[in-house]
């Protein structure tokens, strides 16, 4: 009963805030949306038994993704009002192709039946005496090893290439060039002068 | 009353079609267009995991989080995109992007 009525709050929520992250007018709020999404969509993963996904949903959605959000739209200094021209123009299309698309999917879901899978043919059943992060670990460091280590390789190019896109040299600026520091030698930054008594400093 | 997968499946399928309206309304703002995406994202996301726990098979929580690698991946590109786009255009609307029209 309690896990109904669980499912029911965070599928309420999830829905009505990803209604409101696309509908907002402001994209702050948008971001803020987002985040009641996301945290209720981890909630919903708890109920499913899968702690670890819901725990990493949290921390790389919004500890990290929607900041990052936060941020580009805080530094990007958008009016508002211009943004919102064409909402209604897209309206009818948007909502006639998602009542469709929707329609199409839940059709499905009807046609459709849980079966067809052999218990001895499962990739990796999940053992009822490990906890679910065990499971998981045992499994990604194991058989997906590889997998684990592209998926690392992926986000590496993300930085990457979002330093490189981001990155701009400007004028203007002194950077400390170490290389031209360390090649400097003593002969040509220290000068010896035979210094008359009375006039000044020539430098 | 029991929660079963179809619950599940059914919001997901929801949160999906929010996403793909979520890129049509939005046409003059980029910002909410790679939301809408993650939006997509995460209703497939939710997919694996109701999937993984309805077949007692541990490798859709696995895919899952490599899904999510992607997505984490994608909004970092996304959002380098759009404000390099942004420093050169002043506008982050779909509907300018023609400049590599020809």
């Amino acid at each position: 009963m309690i896990q109904a009525i669980a499912f029911y709050i965070f599928a309420t929520v999830v829905i009505v805030s990803a209604g409101l992250t696309i509908a907002s007018r402001n994209p702050v709020h948008s971001v803020m949306w987002l985040i009641l999404a996301f945290f209720n969509a981890a909630g919903l993963m708890v109920l499913c038994g899968a702690e670890f996904i819901a725990m990493l949903l949290v921390i790389v959605y919004v500890g990290a993704v929607a900041v990052l959000f936060l941020f580009v739209v805080m530094m990007l200094d958008i009016e508002v009002a211009a943004m919102r021209a064409g909402f209604a123009r897209y309206l009818p299309l948007g909502l006639a192709l998602a009542v469709a698309l929707l329609a199409e999917v839940i059709i499905a879901f009807q046609a459709w039946s849980v079966g067809g899978v052999q218990l001895a043919a499962r990739a990796a059943p999940i053992a009822p005496e490990v906890s679910n992060i065990q499971a998981i670990g045992n499994l990604l460091y194991t058989r997906y090893l590889f997998i684990f280590e592209g998926a690392g390789l992926v986000l590496l190019v993300a930085m990457i290439g979002a330093i490189v896109l981001t990155h701009r040299k400007r004028g203007g600026v002194r950077p400390q060039n170490i290389a031209k520091q360390n090649a400097r030698q003593p002969h040509e930054a220290v000068r010896n002068i035979n210094q008359p008594i009375g006039q000044g400093v020539e430098l | 009353m029991t929660i079963g997968l179809v619950h599940y499946l059914v919001v997901a399928a929801i949160l999906f079609t929010m996403g793909v309206l979520g890129i049509f309304l939005n046409r003059k703002n980029l910002i909410v267009i790679l939301m809408a995406i993650e939006l997509i994202l995460l209703a497939v996301n939710l997919n694996l995991v109701a999937f993984s726990a309805a077949l007692q098979d541990l490798v859709g929580q696995v895919f899952a989080m490599f899904v999510l690698t992607v997505a984490a991946g994608e909004s970092a590109i996304g959002l380098a995109i759009l404000v390099i786009y942004f420093r050169g255009r002043g506008t982050i609307a779909v509907d300018d992007v023609n400049r590599m029209k020809g």
